[in-house]
């Protein structure tokens, strides 16, 4: 299986091109916006673990060491295609044009965090495992019923293949050759559990084969593979030609989220062995070094850009507006019921201090 | 507005099939999606015929997969369709349990109403047809604890196609129940065209001023003929078919009990956590002052239900109902 679905490589851990048919179609422009994104997902997702430390934003789930995957995906999609995330993958929503700020805001456990920028069609993470991906079938099937050329994308893990919404997703993808992009991440950990133990199969590309669609295993830090497979996948799914299941081999640096320890489950040397040997971002540093496409003031004007930026969302995260009670119970239906609107009408009495 | 409009007798089944035509004629964002819905018709024959006016990408053959089809109809919902969706029986909806409970019922809340699942899933409920183990499942009340879903049943022709096409026109997720042993147990004339009967509200099905009994779907009729059976022993009982579960109609209950004093609640699902507790609190929070008697509930009981050889034992019998008449107009 392995040898049957190889792990595409566009350039090697040393940055070199080892796909050199790609080399007129990387030029400069898109490598500075590859690693431009790279950095900003980086920086915003380390902050995040520090403003968790700090108490400015509840558990987090952080992705440092799967940013090529995301943002190789993401930058892939057109302005009118939809993005189903995991709780994991707002690096993806973020390079897909989700606002910082109300990333942040989900963080800070607010509902306005669900919420895209108007015209992103980028649903709220999916926090039941691989239940979104029935809903990415049925998002690009209705597409498709419209006839639109737009298609879907829908992110979920390794541990998500072992769920039943995964295969119900595929299977009902392939009967109804949906416009739909199931892309995973396999960061080789679900929380604790290693793949070895939550598979017995060789890879999660071979998974396609039982639903008749193209598997395709690539290597998920090298954002030039991800952006390039993802492309075709996403080309075939506009052209009628239905799904693919893509595996984007890769790894979690840390821990599944704030709330745990990595240490407890596996040796974190592999970690720093990894980071040394395979990092989504040196990997393209070398790669631009190699191709005469890198400057180092201009690398240093994107550190000191995308750490504002992150800062500026920070700032208005921190500034948004105090969540009101009256929204828990105003958005649960269209019109309330009587009995939301008895509860709160009269959790509001009690608050002003009318009822003793 | 006393316009004559054409009737077709019809029996519970066939109402709900017309419901489904009539949308979806008026109206091309609505599709038909489940098992065996097709060439089939639906096991019920609910959607006969459908598919042939309508063609196979409106009526839609799915695979064998409640989880699959009702997260792919959510996603179908929130990009600009109306899916109805065909569950064969209530007791083969737990695997679709999560989609409907963690995303169908909670996007619009989750995203402030950026997105939105007008769906409904329909399913025939009920014991007393002699069906297999697990077809013969009224979990209504895992539904009604649900918060952001409605839950609808029916227990005539009429309401059934009335109640559909507002299920239908609803912007969020309705939960529809069609009692089985209703489906073709009797007939009535049923107005052709689109009318609609607005969710939340009961129905008055007989007037008295000793009791009220209160039920639902294929208890409606167990109710009517224990009330008429007390009527001869001279208690006249107010009868309530509450139509839709969630939300209830408080005001009719409320005035009825207050009427009467008295109240008996039919409920064939399983007693603890019943939709009869709930009516129970409104009775509580209404009307304490005005009760004569405690409440009786008739019910299931909690146990699985059970196999067909004794669903009878297990389901409410009108002789238990007027056992409960009897026992809250002499307390």
């Amino acid at each position: 299986m392995e040898q049957q679905f190889p792990m595409i490589q566009v350039m090697n851990n040393d940055g070199e091109l080892v796909m050199t048919e790609y080399r007129e179609q990387i030029t400069k422009e898109l490598a500075m916006t590859f690693y431009r994104h790279l950095m900003r997902t980086r920086t915003f997702d380390r902050k995040c673990v520090s403003l968790q430390r700090q108490g400015r934003i509840g558990t987090y789930a952080p992705y440092e060491g799967q940013e090529a995957a995301q943002v190789g995906s993401a930058l892939a999609l057109k302005d009118d295609d939809w993005l189903f995330p995991t709780y994991r993958d707002h690096g993806a929503t973020m390079t897909f044009g989700h606002s910082l700020t109300r990333i942040l805001l989900y963080w800070r456990g607010r509902n306005e965090g669900c919420v895209p920028p108007n015209g992103k069609k980028i649903f709220p993470p999916s926090v039941p495992i691989a239940t979104q991906l029935p809903h990415a079938a049925g998002a690009a099937y209705a597409e498709k019923r419209k006839g639109t050329k737009n298609a879907a994308i829908v992110y979920f893990g390794d541990g998500a293949t072992s769920e039943g919404d995964f295969h119900e997703g595929l299977n009902i993808a392939s009967v109804f050759q949906a416009p739909v992009v199931f892309f995973n991440q396999n960061n080789q950990y679900a929380i604790s559990v290693p793949i070895t133990k939550q598979m017995n199969s060789q890879t999660i590309a071979q998974k396609a084969l039982a639903y008749d669609i193209p598997g395709v295993r690539v290597d998920g830090n090298d954002v030039l593979a991800v952006y390039f497979e993802t492309q075709k996948a996403l080309e075939r799914a506009r052209n009628g030609e239905g799904p693919t299941l893509i595996e984007a081999i890769t790894w979690r640096y840390g821990a599944h989220t704030t709330a745990d320890d990595p240490t407890k489950y596996r040796n974190q040397d592999e970690s720093k062995k990894r980071r040394e040997l395979a990092d989504p971002i040196q990997r393209l540093e070398r790669f631009m070094k190699r191709e005469g496409f890198w400057d180092e003031t201009w690398a240093q004007s994107v550190q000191e850009e995308v750490g504002r930026e992150v800062e500026q969302a920070i700032t208005e995260m921190e500034n948004y507006p105090e969540a009101k009670s009256d929204d828990m119970f105003d958005y649960v239906f269209a019109q309330p019921t009587w009995t939301i609107e008895q509860q709160k009408n009269e959790y509001n009495a009690w608050k002003r201090g009318s009822i003793r | 507005m006393t316009m004559a409009v054409k009737t077709n007798t019809l029996t519970l089944v066939q109402a709900v099939t017309d419901a489904m035509r009539t949308m979806l004629r008026e109206r091309d964002d609505v599709l038909v999606l489940g098992e065996d819905v097709g060439k089939n018709g639906g096991v019920f024959r609910a959607t006969d015929g459908l598919q042939a006016e309508f063609g196979e990408d409106r009526v839609i053959d799915t695979p064998l997969s409640e989880a699959g089809f009702t997260g792919a109809a959510i996603g179908m919902a929130v990009n600009g369709f109306r899916p109805i969706v065909e569950i064969q029986f209530l007791g083969f909806i737990y695997p679709a349990y999560e989609q409907i409970m963690t995303h169908a019922s909670r996007i619009r809340s989750r995203t402030m109403g950026h997105f939105t699942v007008p769906i409904v899933i329909r399913a025939p409920y009920g014991a007393g047809v002699r069906a297999p183990e697990i077809h013969c499942d009224s979990t209504e009340a895992l539904f009604t604890h649900m918060p952001g879903i409605k839950v609808v049943c029916p227990s005539t022709p009429y309401d059934a196609k009335g109640l559909l096409i507002a299920a239908i026109e609803d912007p969020d997720p309705v939960l529809f129940l069609e009692p089985m042993r209703c489906y073709r147990s009797s007939r009535e004339e049923v107005p052709e065209g689109k009318y609609t009967i607005e969710i939340g509200k009961g129905k008055k099905l007989r007037e008295g001023d000793d009791v009220t009994v209160i039920a639902w779907g294929a208890m409606v009729p167990v109710a009517m003929k224990a009330a008429e059976e007390a009527a001869k022993k001279g208690i006249q009982a107010d009868v309530i078919d509450l139509r839709t579960l969630y939300p209830l109609d408080r005001d009719l209950i409320a005035e009825s009990v207050q009427k009467t004093g008295r109240t008996v609640i039919v409920q064939e699902a399983h007693a603890t956590g019943g939709v009869a507790n709930d009516i129970v609190s409104i009775i509580n929070d209404t009307s304490f002052l005005y009760q004569k008697a405690p409440v009786e509930r008739v019910t299931g009981f909690d146990v699985p239900v059970p196999f067909f050889a004794l669903e009878d034992y297990y389901l409410p019998t009108p002789e238990r109902v007027l056992h409960a008449i009897e026992k809250a107009v002499k307390f």
